[in-house]
């Protein structure tokens, strides 16, 4: 097979990739009796037309930035997290805990405690699966799927009978002290003297993905640890030639990763919904898996795939209230998504490789 | 608990097995041939779908039961093509089939029923019938084996029956026929199969498309066996409870019905008794919910018994460097 250049295989893959999902859903769309024209124009209508669609695009994509950088930086070191749902879900009870432990004072002595709370639930969910993997053998995929499931039916447990309030009968945490609730963005405009995105739960945790987009990069390529991630997860063998221990890998890699999954819940739980809910994570675990493949494993092609994601779940929401689309329509832009970026990347490849091909020759 | 409860546990575990079974036979096939299947759940889910929407359009279950396996044999397709022909990675493609049942089932249902992705409620000739089997009710008064069988064993539809007799049947193909021995070869060492002639993609195919018709089963039995229609989500997670059976039931088809059964045992005191109160202790019903899932985990770590997966599971085979 042709070797593709370098930026073909970054940039053009993923977008022929979603061109082919989106054809594809254009297909699904005329086969239920809608537009698919009109079904895009009300998207970016609803999700890009207006400051408030731009705030719950960018309230969205924080969330699978999130749980993008969870599944890449496992997938370096060679290991498919498939439970960033279970670790986000678990980091959301750690953010929970801390909020509701101390009358904080001020978001800002809240907000670091928090995200230690989240990444450290977040990260002990993922150590037992890694620990699982990297002494015992067992398929980290199946472990983690499976404590997705034991995450969701613990969480059911507490939420019903322990963190619910006494006389209430949702099966959900109290409200977090006043001092908890995060600066939104839209406060941090009207500072500026900007009037943007009234009433969208976008806040400051959107600045935090940013941040931990660059310190993701820094981590993968810049640091020592980063280099022996990437070395094993190309090769297990020549790391451990190399006197990398895949044991260690492994565990960090997988810490890392469940951490970067449960800070999500500063985000979703913190700075939205102010208290833990039953199902907080709503799927965002498993976008995160579309998200790190559509983004190459590249902190920068997440970011870009996130905000695309945020995109499609704004405008999905639209769609649901505008036309007659359900918005399951966006779980099938997904599924196609994960299935040409992941699965039959090869098949794109191939299908790219004669215009290469043809120049090479010529 | 009295005699009649028991009986009614194990007639209801027998039922909420049978879907379970199916899937895990499914995975059987497909992983021993080396190719990992996490799609069987949304392929349950399609099927459920094709099979309870035709089954209402056309008022037969057989119709339904042949849509069924059809929908799922098309994302078995998908995999197979993903996973075999262009050798991407099996995982993945699992879960893009996953997502894809999902979406697309709520998307066509709400387009061709507007029930919010439900379909209309089944009755007649368009479910499945309980059959009695010969002489339960003769049998009913001999002590033990009467109850047990009149109760237990007869009653169910005709696709519980079906899973029941594809336990041996897999286990006599795989283990005693040519083609069984060279798809199990397959999963362990494709290269030995491939310097015997013999085509590696070929035998997967089959595998996986078996896995295919198996789940179309499954989730036809779901939506026109267990219950009467098709409701978003409804096979809730039992994809993920069958491939768990399969690791519990080390890949071997006799040890994936008594793991079946035990899951579904759990399933069936879960919802007789919400709260389980063993004497001063009570087990809420979480806890039997997760607990498949948590045996699985210790399972896996290899305290109890060991995993031993086919060998080249996961790995697609590339015949030339």
């Amino acid at each position: 097979m042709t070797r593709l250049p370098r930026w073909a295989d970054l940039v053009l893959t993923p977008l022929i990739s979603l061109v082919l999902a989106f054809g594809l859903s254009a297909l699904v769309i005329l086969a239920i009796g809608e537009s698919p024209w009109l079904a895009l124009k009300t998207m970016v209508t609803g999700a890009l037309g207006s400051s408030y669609g731009w705030g719950y695009t960018l309230y969205y994509a924080t969330n699978f930035v999130f749980t993008g950088l969870a599944v890449a930086v496992a997938y370096h070191a060679g290991l498919f997290n498939i439970g960033g749902e279970g670790q986000a879900a678990m980091g959301g009870l750690g953010v929970a805990l801390v909020c509701l432990a101390l009358p904080w004072p001020h978001w800002a002595l809240a907000l670091p405690a928090a995200m230690l709370g989240g990444a450290a639930f977040g990260a002990l969910w993922a150590l037992i699966p890694a620990w699982l993997q990297a002494k015992r053998g067992s398929h980290i995929v199946i472990t983690t799927i499976m404590f997705n499931f034991i995450a969701a039916a613990a969480l059911n447990y507490l939420l019903a009978n322990v963190l619910r309030p006494t006389g209430s009968m949702d099966p959900a945490t109290a409200r977090f002290p006043e001092g908890t609730a995060l600066p939104r963005l839209t406060d941090m405009a009207a500072a500026l003297g900007l009037d943007w995105g009234k009433a969208t739960p976008a806040n400051v945790s959107f600045l935090v993905a940013l941040a931990a987009c660059g310190l993701v990069w820094l981590l993968i390529w810049r640091t020592r640890l980063g280099y022996e991630i990437r070395a094993f997860g190309k090769s297990e063998r020549a790391a451990r030639y190399a006197g990398i221990s895949p044991a260690r890998i492994t565990v960090v890699a997988m810490l890392i990763s469940g951490g970067l999954a449960g800070l999500m819940a500063i985000n979703n739980v913190m700075g939205e919904a102010g208290r833990l809910v039953l199902n907080s994570v709503e799927g965002a675990g498993f976008i995160g898996i579309a998200v790190a493949l559509m983004g190459r494993n590249h902190p920068l092609g997440i970011l870009l795939a996130a905000l695309l994601f945020g995109f499609l779940y704004q405008g999905g929401g639209e769609l649901a209230l505008f036309t007659q689309i359900p918005r399951e329509l966006i779980v099938v832009i997904q599924a196609l998504v994960i299935l040409f970026t992941g699965a039959l990347d090869n098949m794109v490849r191939m299908l790219i490789a004669p215009l290469f091909a043809r120049r090479g020759g010529a | 608990m009295d005699l009649a409860t028991l009986l009614q546990i194990l007639d209801s575990a027998t039922r909420l097995m049978a879907p379970l079974l199916l899937a895990c036979l499914a995975g059987l096939w497909s992983e021993r041939a080396g190719v990992f299947d996490i799609g069987l759940e949304g392929k349950m889910l399609i099927a459920a779908f094709a099979a309870a929407a035709v089954a209402a359009v056309t008022g037969s279950v057989w119709a339904g039961l042949a849509a069924g396996i059809g929908a799922s044999l098309a994302l078995a397709c998908v995999h197979a093509l993903a996973a075999i022909t262009f050798r991407g990675n099996q995982l993945i493609s699992g879960v893009a089939i996953n997502f894809l049942a999902s979406g697309l089932t709520v998307l066509l249902g709400q387009s061709w029923f507007g029930l919010g992705g439900r379909t209309p409620s089944l009755e007649g000739a368009a479910r499945f019938a309980p059959v009695t089997l010969p002489g339960a009710e003769a049998l009913r008064g001999v002590p033990v084996i009467g109850p047990l069988y009149a109760e237990v064993l007869s009653g169910h539809t005709p696709l519980v029956y079906l899973a029941l007799a594809l336990v041996p049947a897999t286990g006599w193909v795989l283990y005693r026929t040519r083609f069984g021995l060279r798809l199990r070869a397959v999963g362990e060492n494709p290269a030995s199969v491939d310097t015997a002639g013999v085509s590696v993609v070929r035998l997967r195919w089959a595998a996986v498309l078996i896995a295919g018709v198996l789940c179309g089963v499954a989730g036809a039995y779901l939506a026109t066996g267990l219950s009467a229609g098709f409701v978003k989500e409804m096979t809730a997670g039992r994809g993920y409870i069958a491939l768990a059976a399969l690791i519990f039931a080390n890949w071997r088809p006799w040890r994936a019905l008594g793991a079946t059964f035990l899951f579904g045992l759990m399933e069936a005191v879960a919802n007789r008794f919400p709260s389980l109160e063993l004497g001063p202790i009570t087990v809420p019903s979480m806890v039997m919910t997760a607990l498949p899932y948590i045996l699985t985990v210790i399972i896996l770590a290899g305290f109890i018994g060991r995993a031993t997966p086919p060998r080249a599971g996961g790995e697609p085979y590339v015949k030339e460097r």
